[in-house]
């Protein structure tokens, strides 16, 4: 759909997890695995969505029915359910963990942001969505008064919170093993530098 | 003996994998707490990985108090890698510590050298600790073994071979990845660096090595025994999957099967022996008569 290929593998034993949790993918030919939130959970697979930005992320996106590739998860802490007026915010790939969000939450409204047309074909992964095109901002379509569950680019993040203090976002950061032994995915938490992977990567903002 | 290089497990996030090791190695202990690096901390590379995590730790105090004894708990044996910035600095951790091997980290890439040489550091740790200290080299020196017959003669009782060697990525706009500019490399592009040191300081001291750099299978880590390593430690292959211990030394004993050999132990320094002559096949066709 658009740029981005929805990879869709086998679940074998794997708990799908809660939303906003995610998997380390092997990336074929790579030394290191992607770490990729749950986009879906159908029956009896786990689907994610690959936007084929890099080395990985393209081996990812190229994989072939029949291929079988290594997969740990769930991995980290996902969105907080208990909400009582839920809104989605998605900007970009960053709407992955969504559509697996909503599901869970009963298609609760959506605002979704992307930089053109061709991006906003993934749109049609999240029931009940507005989606804003370039040079519109997705900010720009959040009403007051909702619980935000988001995620996507930094600024879009960073935007979010100065709107809606108490927002739960979805964070992302380079990563090499997912499960708090490389202490590679840093970010800041109350003024010092934590795993993401372990603190997260669902984060409330601060107040 | 299987061990995890230090800094790539946290054993209280993932008790199952350190417990698949015959030892666990904690991160390094510093004195004082450090936060580590901004991000970028992590690029991956052609044939490894660069790391910038710079030493991030609770501090000695914390350590001490909070990280040790949850360590204790997992019924593993511990090795404590002890860093700082001075010898007197490494001296004071080790002397506070009991019951556990001591690896010195005299070589992490990330933070700047220490002002004392190695040895100066493990004089000051031996004369403060009467507990097994290893000594955690650089690659990067230009004559390993003399720097592993310096600290064996002020008193080390093991060495550990090797840390990461200095490396820079480039991003597409041409700037460093890295938030730090460089950083460590580690995984397949160490392992050839690995046995040449571990080779090397193997002929020039006496002393038990412990040899790591890209060890992913049985096979690599039978090279690092052959080489002349007494034990093996896997970092990087860890990453990827937090089986490997396991995985690596169902597949060594494989290896050693193969050899006809009995344990890791008796594959140790294999590579310095004398290559056995090599066997004349006669396969011509012989006439009766």
């Amino acid at each position: 759909m658009g740029p981005y290929t929805l990879l869709r593998v086998e679940r074998g034993g794997l708990d799908p997890g809660s939303p906003g949790q995610f998997f380390m993918l092997e990336a074929p030919g790579r030394l290191l695995p992607r770490p990729m939130s749950l986009c879906l959970a159908p029956a009896g697979e786990l689907a994610f969505l690959v936007d084929p930005i890099g080395s990985g992320t393209q081996a990812l996106a190229a994989l072939e029915a029949g291929d079988s590739i290594h997969v740990l998860g769930p991995l980290g802490s996902g969105f907080r359910l208990d909400v009582d007026r839920p809104l989605l915010v998605g900007g970009g790939v960053g709407i992955a963990p969504l559509p697996f969000l909503s599901q869970r939450l009963g298609a609760p409204p959506a605002v979704l942001g992307f930089r053109s047309e061709w991006h906003a074909e993934a749109a049609a992964l999240v029931p009940n969505a507005e989606v804003a095109i370039d040079p519109t901002l997705v900010t720009e379509l959040i009403e007051p008064g909702f619980d935000v569950l988001a995620c996507g680019p930094e600024p879009m993040l960073d935007a979010v919170r100065a709107l809606t203090p108490g927002a739960q976002l979805a964070r992302e950061a380079p990563m090499a093993c997912g499960y708090g032994a490389c202490y590679g995915c840093a970010v800041e938490i109350g003024g010092e530098w934590k795993r993401l992977c372990v603190e997260g990567p669902v984060l409330e903002a601060a107040a | 003996m299987l061990l995890n290089a230090s800094g790539c497990l946290d054993a209280l996030t993932a008790p199952a994998t350190a417990r698949a090791f015959d030892a666990f190695v904690t991160k390094t202990v510093t004195p004082l707490p450090r936060a580590g690096n901004p991000p970028v901390r992590i690029a991956e590379t052609a044939v490894g990985m660069l790391n910038s995590i710079g030493l991030a730790n609770p501090g000695r105090e914390r350590f001490l108090a909070e990280t040790l004894p949850a360590l204790r708990g997992l019924g593993v044996p511990l090795w404590v890698s002890v860093g700082g910035f001075k010898a007197h600095e490494y001296a004071e951790t080790c002397a506070l510590l009991e019951d556990v091997t001591i690896e010195l980290n005299l070589s992490c890439p990330n933070v700047e050298e220490a002002p004392e040489t190695a040895a100066e550091i493990v004089a000051a740790c031996r004369a403060a600790t009467s507990l097994p200290l290893y000594a955690k080299l650089s690659p990067a020196s230009w004559d390993i073994a003399e720097v592993a017959g310096a600290v064996e003669a002020a008193g080390a009782d093991g060495l550990s071979l090797v840390n990461t060697l200095r490396g820079m990525k480039l991003d597409a706009g041409l700037h460093p990845v890295l938030g730090t500019v460089t950083g460590g490399l580690s995984g397949p592009a160490l392992k050839p660096v690995a046995l040449a040191a571990v080779h090397a300081c193997f002929r020039a001291t006496a002393l038990p090595i412990v040899g790591m750099g890209g060890v992913a299978s049985g096979r690599d880590a039978l090279e690092l025994h052959a080489a002349g390593a007494r034990a093996v430690a896997v970092g990087t292959a860890l990453f990827s999957d937090p089986s490997a211990p396991n995985r690596i030394r169902e597949e060594l004993s494989a290896e050693l099967a193969t050899l006809g050999l009995e344990s890791a132990e008796q594959a140790c320094g294999i590579a310095h022996q004398e290559a056995l002559p090599e066997r004349k096949h006669l396969d011509a066709r012989s006439r009766v008569s």
